[in-house]
């Protein structure tokens, strides 16, 4: 352990982008779990009198068209969206690791079965997909992290199947059934803990481009509703105060947007070095 | 004679992530107009590096510290780099180890070389072509004209390589650097391709700088020989003088780690010795010897391997190996060796036959259900290439006792503790090194560990496909003299897979030769060396360079 955590140094050291990316999404973790004691103000309380004040001492952030205060509902946003990415990756990374490993290393009919139903669902646009998927689901939180959970799997399955695959005949995998080793656990065992690492990269660029599908989703109205804070919505119902020169309504929710998928980004690349093995001498 | 190379205390480092390493401390050599040099050593002596040092190719953490090299009177280190193209190709020319890997894949061999002449001369590309196509014919590819179009993937390791030939002697260079090119080939190509490449520096008047690991190759085809051993050269001289007087204790070490037609294991035994291993007393009680009469332990009987493909992988094979015996499979690449011991294993199924183990019928349990049948603790293997056989997130301790685990059923605690530090002591594997992951071992260490894994249930019968193939020779020496020794002690019997017919004369008391699936010869060790039947087996034999009595000379 401490000598992954000297890697980890070492890597940082020599990539500071990633130190900065690691500390960004530690942050961002830190401000999600004490969201509910951190917040200036309460995020949902509305106070007519206080409405498009721009951010000032008292409001470091403004306030919306109903006098909330923007900090604290960003912060209160923190939490439901972490987590809303957080569960749909999770989801689509655990399902989508174990089927494609299967895949690869078995190949065959199942191979091809599972490869063209995942063909299938690449060639659905993405994010109409999801919508669709809500849509027909139930407007709820936890229909957006199925919808978003299903739109992510093709690639783990993809990714896990290659992975997986080029390894299947590895000189360690054959070891491994010489050792007596059943499939199952050859593919659980052996074969998945050498992908993760590679696996962990695309993890970390998935938790970016969920948060942005989940926001993307209650832009347009789907999945979380007012008045939950929800940096999605919070862009929607303030675009409509821009052209009146209110810009802190959208500025603010849009600058966490970019930064957390910004931080996630770059995270992942830094992470690949710290969890290969192979890079560490 | 013209000096054309003359290197001074050349010094050459690398920054590293532990800082700066020293990979050359003052190499100096000298090379005159048509002259051969032998470059010998082990991987980490450095002489790969020389070789890149002097065609400045080193990578960018490569920093030439100290040092002249003087090429034809110009100090080549100070050469700026524009001017170092015009010397590159033209002046001094490269091949490298692995051909596939040094051609692109997506031109024809024919533009590739083109490419090569027009670098340098101011050539229309059809003139380019001509003289490409004269350069076929030069390095005997059968076929020119049709060949000149082809790409890579569709030629053989060895043509490859003669392309690559073709290439380096595209502009008559003066010096050409030869890096390893024959690694990787089989005997029998690298015969033709050594030889081609001998005739063609002689017919030109080139000199050549050969850098191997081959003692033998060295010996048959250069004048002079250079050893080096952790960036600094140990010995140089004439080569047979070399070989028949060496002075220094390393290059004595070497000649006796490589196997010869005469060598014996006791030989490798004592190389071993010198080199510092220290072995521990015999372990364990020999099983008794067979009755006489008793069925042998695996018996092989028509075996057939037919993956779809024009010609069956095994076809038709049968021999079989007593209780405690050994039995070494020699072939080239394609012969189905790989195959053959792998369905041994039971890991992949057969089309047909039958593989019979201690008098039980196995061929017929599915592959992928022989990890349950009670055979399978019983056949254990020993994989090629040491790399590639370990799992990179195991450390040794786990992939010593995974066998373990999962066929005795042994759980963490100290029997099983005992059990993994008893088969690493008999590897030779120091019990200080079970913590270390496979990254952090060396070659001969994860090979060792691979042994371990192997040896830990102390099966029957042990399949050893081509265990040292990718050592060096003092490792390589050491492992082997391991091998036998472990044989001796635990009564099991080896099928030994190698490429190298010295190698399993040693360990092996019977012998199968193996071409394109089929046996071609079978016999005892010394009488298959002695008198070989078959015109494979004597070509084979042939082909193996030797370095004694004498250098054999060079057939132009």
């Amino acid at each position: 352990m401490s000598a992954t955590l000297r890697h980890a140094g070492w890597v940082m050291r020599g990539n500071p982008v990633t130190a900065l990316a690691i500390a960004g999404v530690a942050l961002l973790v830190l401000v999600a779990i004490l969201a509910p004691w951190i917040t200036p103000y309460d995020p949902i309380a509305s106070s007519v009198a206080e409405a498009l004040r721009p951010p000032s001492a008292a409001h470091l952030f403004g306030t919306d068209q109903l006098g909330r205060d923007i900090l604290s509902r960003l912060i209160m946003a923190t939490r439901l969206d972490l987590m809303i990415a957080a569960s749909a990756v999770i989801l689509s990374f655990a399902a989508g690791a174990v089927i494609g490993a299967f895949c690869g290393y078995r190949g065959g009919t199942l191979d091809r079965v599972v490869g063209r139903v995942v063909d299938v669902l690449m060639a659905f646009p993405l994010f109409v997909l999801a919508m669709a998927m809500v849509a027909a689901l139930g407007n709820r939180v936890e229909n957006i992290v199925i919808a978003t959970a299903i739109i992510n799997l093709p690639f783990y399955i993809r990714f896990a199947r290659a992975e997986v695959n080029i390894r299947r005949d590895a000189g360690w995998v054959e070891a491994a059934r010489a050792g007596g080793e059943g499939h199952l656990a050859i593919v659980l065992r052996f074969l998945l803990p050498n992908v993760l690492p590679a696996m962990a990269v695309q993890i970390s660029l998935n938790l970016g481009w969920a948060i942005l599908n989940a926001a993307g989703l209650s832009f347009i109205g789907l999945g979380v509703t007012a008045p939950t804070p929800e940096w999605g919505i919070m862009v929607a119902e303030g675009a409509r105060f821009i052209t009146a020169g209110q810009w802190w309504l959208v500025a603010f929710p849009g600058l966490a947007l970019m930064l957390t998928v910004l931080c996630f980004n770059l995270m992942g690349d830094g992470l690949r070095d710290i969890l290969d093995p192979r890079m560490r001498t | 004679m013209t000096e054309l190379l003359r290197i001074e205390d050349l010094r050459v480092a690398f920054s590293t992530r532990a800082g700066t390493v020293d990979a050359l401390h003052g190499v100096s050599l000298s090379l005159e107009k048509g002259q051969t040099l032998g470059l010998v050593g082990e991987s980490g002596s450095g002489k790969s590096v020389t070789a890149y040092a002097i065609t400045r190719l080193l990578d960018r953490a490569g920093k030439i510290t100290g040092g002249r090299i003087l090429f034809r009177g110009t100090d080549v280190t100070r050469v700026p780099e524009r001017d170092l193209r015009a010397l590159r190709g033209a002046a001094m020319s490269m091949i490298f180890q692995n051909p596939r890997a040094a051609l692109n894949p997506i031109r024809s061999v024919g533009d590739q070389i083109a490419d090569a002449i027009r670098a340098h001369r101011d050539l229309s590309k059809k003139e380019a072509r001509a003289q490409a196509l004269d350069l076929l014919k030069a390095v005997l590819i059968r076929d020119p004209e049709t060949r000149l179009d082809a790409y890579p993937h569709e030629l053989s390791g060895g043509m490859c390589q003669r392309i690559m030939i073709a290439m380096a002697i595209a502009c008559e260079p003066d010096l050409l650097i030869a890096d390893e090119p024959t690694t990787g080939l089989d005997v029998t190509t690298q015969k033709t391709v050594m030889d081609l490449l001998a005739r063609i520096t002689a017919d030109r008047g080139m000199a050549m700088v050969l850098i191997t690991h081959d003692l033998g190759l060295a010996a048959q085809y250069c004048r002079d020989i250079v050893v080096m051993e952790r960036g600094r050269i140990v010995e140089s001289g004439e080569t047979r003088a070399l070989f028949s007087d060496p002075q220094h204790p390393y290059t004595r070490r070497l000649i006796a780690a490589s196997p010869t037609p005469r060598s014996t294991v006791e030989d490798l035994a004592r190389a071993a010795q010198e080199a510092g291993e220290v072995l521990p007393p015999i372990a364990a009680t020999p099983r008794p010897a067979p009755e006489p009469g008793t069925p042998p332990l695996l018996e092989v009987r028509n075996l057939i391997k037919d993956y779809g493909a024009p010609t069956r992988a095994v076809d038709d094979v049968s021999f079989s190996i007593p209780r405690g015996g050994s039995l070494g499979l020699v072939g080239e690449s394609g012969s189905g060796k790989s195959t053959l011991s792998r369905l041994i294993c039971r890991l992949i199924d057969k089309t047909d036959g039958d593989v019979i183990f201690d008098g039980e019928a196995i061929g017929g349990i599915p592959a992928r259900d022989f990890h349950r049948a009670p055979q399978r603790r019983d056949i254990q293997i020993v994989f090629q290439d040491p790399n590639d056989s370990l799992n990179p997130r195991f450390s040794a301790f786990d992939s010593i006792a995974h066998p373990l685990r999962t066929l005795e059923g042994l759980r963490d605690g100290a029997t099983l503790k005992a059990r993994v530090e008893e088969a690493a002591q008999r590897s030779g594997l120091p019990p200080e090194l079970l913590t270390r992951f496979p990254h952090q071992l060396s070659g001969g260490q994860k090979a060792r560990v691979g042994i371990a894994r192997a040896i830990a249930l102390r099966p029957r019968l042990l399949v050893l496909d081509e265990p040292t193939a990718a050592l060096d020779v003092s490792v390589q020496a050491i492992i082997l003299n391991l091998l036998d020794r472990l044989r001796r002690e635990d009564g099991m019997a080896f099928l030994f897979v190698s490429h190298d017919l010295n190698v399993v004369r040693m360990m092996c008391e019977r012998v199968v030769v193996l071409r394109l699936g089929k046996v071609v010869e079978e016999g005892s060790g010394h009488s298959l060396f002695a008198n070989p039947q078959s015109a494979y087996t004597r070509e084979l034999l042939a082909a193996i360079p030797h370095f004694d009595p004498a250098p054999v000379p060079v057939q132009a």
